[in-house]
């Protein structure tokens, strides 16, 4: 196990490599595209007055070189960090160097080092409310097949699917924010540290964590209901009611037990997907995290701060890969023993 | 002296059950989109302790939705179930959900035809048969009850089963496999074991190994057994009756002697013929019955099996229109079929018999 560990981890080092490499690449070669004469250097250094100035500024940034030589550089500002000057100033970019925004005047790390927290604090709290919430409600579904309650949820799941989230997120802040004095139980919503007021934190992360969940408890609930209907038709959940169990054990340590082992997988991989941030929630609740970030980022032409957070958000989908991996085997005698 | 359900007389038999087993007049339909699915269609029979039943017959002739009706497994699905299964003087198709839980596994088992498939394949072979053992035995510990499995694999002979019980169904064979699947339905020391087609995902080395076991076990443990097979050199060597099923509903029933050396219904004689013989010129080895078995959505008026049959309608008998009950041939012998008994026997010594 500890060997196969490690060689996941090697093989995931060589793909996040290559998504940076390409990541840079378009980064660079876009600009180029545009036909614009030093389009790279207008980019980060804003609007200069004079074309000489802006050469300056790109012989020194050395946006003149051939890019995957400048991708070498880049690389190595990660490891050891890096000073940026634009020919009159210089600023350090300390290790990790994930570039520096001339927007922003501030290294990429350190912005991305302070919205992490408020997306690992959605993601976190929206990924428990949708897994339990789904599951629950995908399992209730499955075994009571043609239900009220089934009807219900699958109305709930193409709700859920249907909507956007910069939708429900807005009908959400509409009606508790700001609908009548009775609901508005979540007045000015807006992101408290945790180490600053554990119970404000809390207080406004539930509707984000209710638009977000939404959308994934919506599919969560299918899948699971899709799993749960085919597991109980299988043989071993036969051979579980003639050996004479009660029928919570069927469902709950035989159907349930198999029906989960594809859910690990995709809940892996969604949670790893938020962790690069959520876009749309961040954006509709103002929420300053990695999705805000590389909202407005992409707003202000700030390739930097995208160039970063694309690279640390591939970095984390490629961790959630491994953790399902490894999670798996765990999982699956089958696939742990061959 | 096994039980005969004499249907001759109507209804069939009234108050208590004189055998351990007792199945009368069983139907179980599932009603679908396309109408509604005869599985089962009126079987009776009866079985003591100690004894063996064979139930013979092709895919889809209803002999699995039996043996599962018996052990209540349809309870809580959409099947509509009537007539009456008696284990020993209760009566189970009536019987509250919940005491039919608690005999099952422990007075009544049963065991399935592909054991990868029957087996959980996350949870371990041992944890799978102490699980069985302790919902039957509340009061005993975890430890006792994984030595009473290692002796369960022991017995059913699992070469070194402490360690073997820790293993995974897909790191046994197919053989142990059932073998495990042997040791969890014996566990509870089961006074009826139902095995459906025990032997039919098995190599035919492994075969006669768990048939010898079974033998062996019931021997041991005297419990009566029901064995469900469409293999009929499975079902010679070890029961003491057979019931031959079709369309879903017993078509011959009788000892092994009398239905394996005189048969009277032409089903069961085209079942007989296509046994393979190795020892015939291949021309001769494999007689197939004509014909596939009839959708059990719409059975065909009058006898199930006439769309087959190449006696039917001899003599202006009226195949195509009335049903054939199952009725006495002989003391311990009943046959539905139409054509006169003596023409039967006839039929059989003149055209089956010479090339069985």
């Amino acid at each position: 196990m500890g060997r196969y560990i490690i060689r996941r981890l090697l093989g995931a080092g060589l793909v996040v490599l290559i998504i940076s490499f390409l990541t840079f690449g378009i980064f660079q070669i876009g600009p180029a595209l545009s036909g614009v004469p030093h389009a790279a250097a207008y980019f980060y250094v804003g609007k200069v007055s004079s074309p000489a100035q802006v050469a300056e500024v790109e012989h020194s940034l050395g946006l003149d070189k051939p890019w995957p030589e400048q991708y070498v550089v880049y690389m190595k500002g990660i490891v050891v960090g890096r000073p940026y000057t634009d020919g009159s100033t210089t600023v350090q970019c300390n290790a990790p160097c994930f570039g520096y925004s001339f927007r922003l005047n501030t290294p990429v790390w350190d912005l991305i080092k302070e919205a992490f927290p408020v997306t690992a604090s959605e993601t976190v709290g929206a990924a428990i409310l949708w897994l339990f919430g789904g599951v629950a409600i995908g399992v209730i579904s499955a075994l009571r097949r043609g239900s009220i309650f089934d009807r219900a949820a699958t109305i709930f799941a193409l709700a859920g699917v249907s909507l956007p989230v910069f939708f429900t997120a807005e009908l959400l802040l509409l009606v508790f924010s700001y609908g009548p004095k009775w609901l508005r139980l979540f007045p000015n919503v807006t992101y408290i540290p945790l180490t600053q007021n554990p119970l404000l934190w809390f207080q406004n992360l539930i509707l984000p964590w209710i638009a977000l969940a939404f959308l994934f408890a919506a599919l969560y609930a299918r899948f699971t209901r899709a799993n749960m209907l085919e597991v109980m038709g299988e043989d071993y959940i036969r051979t579980a009611t003639a050996k004479g169990l009660p029928r919570r054990s069927v469902v709950g340590r035989h159907a349930l037990r198999s029906a989960l082992t594809p859910i690990v997988t995709i809940f892996g991989l969604d949670v790893g997907g938020l962790l690069g941030g959520a876009i749309l929630t961040e954006t509709a609740f103002s929420f300053p995290g990695l999705g805000l970030l590389s909202f407005r980022a992409i707003q202000s032409e700030d390739l930097p701060i995208i160039l970063g957070v694309t690279i640390v958000g591939a970095l984390f989908i490629v961790l959630a890969n491994i953790v399902v991996d490894v999670l798996y085997a765990y999982v699956d005698p089958r696939v742990r023993l061959s | 002296m096994t039980v005969m359900i004499d249907r001759t007389a109507g209804d069939g038999p009234v108050g208590p059950p004189t055998a351990f087993l007792e199945v009368r007049d069983l139907r179980v339909h599932f009603p679908t989109e396309d109408g509604l699915v005869k599985a089962v269609d009126g079987v009776s029979f009866g079985l003591d302790r100690g004894s063996t039943l064979g139930i013979v017959g092709e895919s889809g002739c209803g002999k699995s939705v039996t043996s599962q009706a018996i052990l209540g497994l349809h309870k809580g699905t959409n099947a509509k179930i009537s007539g009456q299964v008696w284990l020993d003087g209760v009566e189970l198709i009536a019987s509250d959900a919940e005491d039919v839980r608690k005999l099952r596994g422990s007075k009544m088992a049963m065991i399935f035809q592909d054991p990868l498939s029957a087996l959980h394949p996350f949870y371990s072979i041992g944890t799978q048969i102490v699980e069985a053992y302790r919902v039957h035995h509340h009061d005993v510990s975890k430890k006792q009850a994984w030595t009473r499995t290692v002796e369960m694999l022991d017995r059913v002979g699992i070469p070194n089963p402490a360690d073997r019980s820790k293993d995974y169904p897909h790191q046994f064979s197919g053989g142990m496999r059932q073998r495990a699947m042997i040791a969890m339905a014996l566990v509870n020391d089961p006074e009826l074991l139902i095995a459906d087609e025990p032997t039919t995902a098995l190599d035919v080395t492994v075969q006669a190994q768990i048939i010898e076991l079974m033998v062996d076990l019931q021997k041991e443990f005297g419990s009566a057994i029901v064995i469900i097979t469409h293999d009929l050199g499975v079902v010679a060597e070890m029961v003491k009756d057979v019931l031959v099923m079709y369309a879903g509903r017993g078509i011959e029933y009788g000892t092994a002697e009398d239905v394996f050396y005189r048969p009277e219904h032409p089903y069961t004689w085209g079942l007989l013929s296509s046994v393979t013989r190795l020892d015939r010129v291949r021309e001769e080895r494999l007689r197939p019955i004509p014909g596939t078995p009839p959708s059990l959505l719409n059975v065909p008026p009058g006898c199930p099996f006439n769309p087959r049959c190449t006696y039917r309608g001899r003599n202006g008998i009226p195949c195509a229109t009335e049903r054939p009950e199952l009725v006495r041939s002989n003391d311990l012998h009943l046959v539905a079929c139409h054509i006169p008994p003596a023409d039967r026997s006839a039929a059989f010594l003149s055209d089956i018999k010479p090339s069985l």
